[in-house]
C-alpha cells in the first residue's frame, strides 16, 4: 500500500522527474540558468536541462566540494546555477563549501538534493539523505523547501529560480501520490492547507503529506477532524499557519521523512512553544540510520505510515 | 579605470611594494592581530597583478561586468589585498586601519558582502580555485573577456578540493584562469615540507595539463615576466608556482624574534617601528 492510496490519490511522477522537466522549460525563459553536476545528472534529472542546453550544463565529475564552489563562482558572474546531487552527498560531503561559497556570501545558487529520505530503498543508508533538512536549516539566509508531489515541485522549481538568493530544494526518488492540481497556488514560505479540520492538525512535507491525508481520511471515519498542512517551506516557516493551528485545533502532529532532530518537527516546535503551546507528537525516522530494502517496506518498518500518524494523533488528541 | 593603461615599471612597482608592505604592517599592528607574514610573502604577486597592467578593474565601479577578478584563496593574507585595493582607490588607506575592528568591513578574512571589490569570501582554505573556475566559466558564457586570478597558499594545497579544481579547470581548458601558488614554505605549525610534503607543485600541476612556471616570487621582475608569459597562453589554465619567503621584506626584523614563520600574529608596536624603518 502506497502513501495516499487510502484516500484514493493517484500515483504521479517522482518529484525529481517533475523538477527535471520544469528546469528544462525554465531554461528557455531564463538564459542565466546553468547546471553544475557531480556526475549524477541522470539521477537528479538535471540531465534533461543539460541536454536541451548543452553549453549551460557543467558536469565537473565526482567532486562535490569543487562542484558547489564552482556554482558559487558562476553565481557571482550573474548566472543562476542549479547545483544538484543526492541530498546526502550535496549537504554532507560539501557542507563547508555550501557554507562558505554559497550561504555566507548569499550567492544566488539553487541547491537541489534528490534521493532524500529512506524511500530511495535498495541502495541503502549511505545514499539516504536523512539529515539534509537539518543541515540546510542551519545555514543563515538559506530557504529550505521539501515538496510533496510533481505539481508542487514544478511550481517550487519556478519559484526558486524567480527568488533571489540561496535555496535548498529537497526531492525524492520514488513516484509519489498526486496532492495538487495545476490550479493550486505555490508560494515560498506559505504553507498550503490540504484538508480542513478542527480537532487536530497534521503538519507534514514531502511524501508524508500523502500519509497525512490518508491519516485524516481514516480519522474522519472515527469522528476525528484532522487538518492537514503541507509545510513545503521549512525555512522561513509559515508562522501564521502554525499559530492558527494552535488556536483552532487542540494538538499538532508533525510528519516527515527525516531524522527527529533539526527537521520540520524542530522548526514547528519552536513556533508552537512561543505561540499557544499545544500537545505535539512526531512521526519521523527517529535517531538512526535505516537499511537496504524495498521503499514501501522501509517506510513501513521505520514508521513512516498513515497508521503511525494516526497513533501519534491519538496520543496527543 | 583599466589598470593596463597605467602599468607601472619594475622600479615603480618596487616602490609600490614598499607602500603595500608598510600598510600591511601598520594595519595588523593597529589591529593587534592578523597574519602579516603570510601577507608579506605575496606582495610582489599582488602588486604586479594590480599595478603591473595585468588586471582590468575600475575602483570607482567595482561591479563593472568586464572586470578581471582577483580571488585570495589564502584569505588570512587579506591585509595585502586591502593594501593593494586602498592604493588602487577603492577606499582610503585610513579606512584599512579599521582592520578587524567591530563594525569595519575590513574583516579578518575577505567578506565580499561587506566590501565592494572583494570577489570571493574566503577563509576556509581550498575553495578559491573552484570559485575561480565558476567565475571563469561565467566569463566565458558572458563573452566579456574577463580573466580570473587566484592566489593559493602552499599549505592550502593540502586541501583535496584544490586537486578536484585543477582537474576541472583543465577539462574546460580555462585559458582565462591563472592560479598563483604562494609557496612561502611555512604553514601554521611549521615548515610545509614537514607538515605535508606535496613534492614538486610544477610536476604535479603540469601533469594535470596546466601551463606551469616556477619563479622567485619575491623578485618583482620575475613575477612580471611570468605574468606576461601566462597572459599569452589562452588555450589552457595557467599556474605560477611563486617561491617566496614568509615575511619577505622584513626578514632581518623577524629573525631577531627567532621565529621565521611568525604565523598569525602581528608585530608589536616596537617591532613594527623597526620593520617600517627597515623597509624605508
Amino acid at each position: 500500500m502506497y502513501l495516499g492510496e487510502i484516500s484514493g490519490l493517484k500515483v504521479g511522477q517522482a518529484t525529481r522527474d517533475a523538477f527535471g522537466e520544469a528546469l528544462k522549460e525554465l531554461g528557455d525563459k531564463y538564459p542565466e540558468i546553468v547546471t553544475v553536476d557531480g556526475d549524477v545528472g541522470n539521477s537528479t534529472r538535471t540531465e534533461v536541462f543539460a541536454k536541451a542546453h548543452p553549453e549551460r550544463g557543467f558536469n565537473v565529475g565526482i567532486a562535490e566540494s569543487n562542484m558547489v564552489s564552482v556554482a558559487g563562482g558562476l553565481a557571482s558572474t550573474g548566472h543562476i546555477p542549479v547545483v544538484a546531487s543526492f541530498a546526502a552527498f550535496l549537504l554532507c560531503n560539501a557542507y563547508d563549501q555550501i557554507r562558505m561559497s554559497i550561504a555566507f556570501p548569499s550567492m544566488n545558487v539553487k541547491m537541489v538534493g534528490t534521493h532524500a529520505g529512506i524511500s530511495i530503498g535498495e541502495d541503502g543508508p549511505s545514499q539516504m539523505g536523512i539529515e539534509d533538512v537539518s543541515l540546510a536549516c542551519s545555514l543563515p539566509g538559506v530557504v529550505v523547501m521539501v515538496t510533496a508531489d510533481a505539481v508542487s515541485t514544478k511550481k517550487a522549481t519556478a519559484a526558486m529560480i524567480e527568488y533571489e538568493g540561496p535555496v535548498y530544494l529537497r526531492l525524492g526518488r520514488p513516484n509519489v501520490a498526486e496532492i495538487y492540481s495545476e490550479d493550486d497556488t505555490f508560494e515560498i514560505g506559505k504553507a498550503n492547507t490540504i484538508r480542513e479540520g478542527d480537532d487536530v492538525t497534521i503538519i507534514a512535507n514531502g511524501l508524508m503529506v500523502a500519509g497525512a491525508v490518508d491519516a485524516a481520511t481514516k480519522l474522519a471515519e472515527e469522528g476525528i477532524s484532522a487538518r492537514v498542512i503541507d509545510m513545503h517551506t521549512v525555512k522561513p516557516i509559515d508562522v501564521d499557519a502554525i499559530q492558527k493551528a494552535t488556536r483552532e485545533t487542540s494538538a499538532i502532529v508533525v510528519a516527515e521523512e527525516h531524522l527527529a532532530h533539526g527537521g520540520l518537527g524542530s522548526a514547528v516546535a519552536m513556533v508552537v512553544s512561543q505561540a499557544t503551546p499545544v500537545p505535539m507528537a512526531y512521526v519521523n525516522v527517529g535517531d538512526c540510520f535505516a537499511e537496504s530494502g524495498d521503499p514501501q517496506g522501509l517506510l513501513d518498518k521505520y514508521g513512516l505510515t498513515a497508521a503511525a500518524i494516526i497513533e501519534a494523533v491519538k496520543k496527543v488528541k | 579605470m583599466a589598470a593596463q593603461a597605467n602599468a607601472l615599471s619594475i622600479e615603480e612597482l618596487k616602490d609600490k611594494g614598499k607602500v603595500l608592505r608598510r600598510l600591511i604592517i601598520r594595519m595588523t599592528t593597529e589591529a593587534g592581530s592578523g597574519h602579516p607574514s603570510s601577507s608579506l610573502s605575496a606582495v610582489e604577486v599582488v602588486n604586479a597583478l594590480w599595478f603591473g597592467g595585468f588586471m582590468k578593474y575600475d575602483s570607482q565601479n567595482p561591479t563593472w561586468e568586464a572586470r578581471d577578478r582577483f580571488i585570495l584563496s589564502k584569505g588570512h593574507a587579506v591585509p595585502v589585498l586591502y593594501a593593494a585595493m586602498a592604493e588602487a582607490g577603492y577606499f582610503s588607506t585610513d579606512d584599512v586601519m579599521t582592520l578587524r575592528k567591530l563594525g569595519s568591513p575590513f574583516e579578518g578574512h575577505p567578506n565580499m558582502k561587506r566590501l565592494p571589490g572583494i570577489e570571493a569570501s574566503t577563509g576556509s582554505l581550498g575553495q578559491g580555485l573552484s570559485l575561480g573556475i565558476g567565475q571563469a566559466l561565467g566569463a566565458r558564457l558572458n563573452k566579456n573577456g574577463s580573466n580570473v586570478f587566484v592566489v593559493i597558499g602552499d599549505g592550502e594545497m593540502g586541501e583535496g578540493q584544490v586537486w578536484e579544481a585543477l582537474a576541472t579547470a583543465e577539462k574546460y581548458k580555462l585559458g582565462n584562469l591563472t592560479a598563483i601558488i604562494d609557496q612561502n614554505t611555512y604553514q601554521q605549525t611549521g615548515a610545509t615540507k614537514d607538515v605535508l610534503d606535496l613534492g614538486s607543485f610544477e610536476e604535479k600541476i603540469s601533469a594535470f595539463g596546466w601551463h606551469t612556471q616556477t619563479i622567485d616570487g619575491n623578485c618583482q621582475k620575475a613575477v612580471v615576466e611570468a605574468l606576461e608569459v601566462a597572459s599569452k597562453v589562452t588555450d589552457r589554465p595557467k599556474a605560477i608556482i611563486s617561491k617566496t619567503k614568509k615575511g619577505f621584506g622584513i626578514l632581518p626584523v623577524l629573525e631577531e624574534t627567532g621565529d621565521l614563520n611568525y604565523h598569525g600574529k602581528p608585530l608589536s608596536p616596537e617591532l613594527a617601528e623597526k620593520a617600517l624603518a627597515f623597509i624605508a
